[in-house]
């Protein structure tokens, strides 16, 4: 990895900025649609896929060996535990 | 080996898991305050509904725009450097730290109308309203809040790498500094992909 760095080209990061953008035209166009409790999570899953895709180009998670990928996913595995727990406690109080 | 070979001595990857390492602490920092915002918003969802009705979704949607560019710009510019295009990097470090003054000139004129119709921290409005909203718009300004210093700090040190790239003292194959500062950058504009659709767009 470090002898010979990996080079993102343009193109690639233009097209990744393009989808970013459709994809923000989306979650503003499905704020318009009433899917009531739905829309939360409608807003969550396009929000998850915009960060995804920043985090695997523009942070170039997706070139990067076991140490940074494994690390990345204990992270979001520990903030699943701290989100899932916390809802378990209020949901029976 | 010539001389602009990294040295035995230098570490490019763990320089750049020390620099995840401080970020994985960020998402943690914000992580907690989106379960805050998670918790409350199933105890009080209409009154977030109506605080998020007063939130301009124009300022929201432009700067959710704007921090795209940046990111976008950030990640061009370590684009530049690896292929030895010094002026493209400054350009788009520049193109960077602009958009991220934008953001923050919108925030002041979007912060400075809500003050001025009364919705701030304590305010008697909120105080004496429905306590959902009071809720809504203190988490509103706690993390809008936190992640505009976060703005602040990424500005500045995009600012430094921009001066290191200027020096020369970004090499093509020494360029960690400005990767860290882009990770710190792109973070910030991770945790703003998240607040837009929970704050601006709720329903």
């Amino acid at each position: 990895m470090t002898d010979k760095a990996h080079i993102i080209s343009y193109k690639t990061l233009l097209m990744t900025l393009l989808a970013l953008f459709a994809l923000t035209g989306i979650t503003v166009g499905a704020s318009y649609v009433d899917l009531g409790q739905l829309n939360v999570w409608v807003a969550l899953l396009i929000a998850s896929l915009k960060g995804t895709l920043v985090l695997l180009i523009f942070m170039h998670m997706k070139f990067e060996g076991k140490a940074l990928r494994l690390s990345f996913i204990s992270t979001i595995g520990f903030l699943a535990i701290m989100i899932g727990f916390t809802f378990w406690d209020i949901a029976f109080r | 080996m010539s001389l602009h070979q990294t040295s035995p001595h230098d570490d490019e990857t763990g320089k750049k898991l020390g620099m995840w390492l401080f970020l994985y602490t960020e998402i943690i920092l914000f992580g907690g305050l989106f379960v805050l915002y998670a918790v409350y918003l199933t105890v009080h969802t209409e009154d977030f509904v109506e605080g998020g009705k007063q939130l301009d979704r124009l300022f929201g949607l432009a700067n959710t725009v704007i921090l795209l560019i940046s990111s976008f710009a950030v990640a061009a510019s370590i684009t530049a450097v690896q292929k030895s295009q010094k002026g493209v990097a400054l350009g788009s470090l520049a193109a960077s730290l602009l958009c991220g003054l934008i953001f923050l000139i919108n925030k002041y004129f979007e912060w400075g109308h809500k003050f001025e119709i009364g919705l701030y921290p304590n305010s008697e409005r909120l105080l004496d309203g429905p306590t959902g909203q009071n809720i809504f718009f203190g988490l509103y300004y706690v993390i809008t809040g936190l992640h505009g210093i976060h703005i602040v700090i990424g500005m500045t040190v995009l600012a430094v790498a921009m001066a290191y790239v200027q020096a020369g003292k970004i090499t093509p194959t020494r360029f960690a500094l400005l990767e860290n500062a882009g990770l710190y950058w792109h973070l910030v504009d991770l945790i703003w992909i998240f607040i837009f659709p929970l704050f601006y767009l709720i329903i």
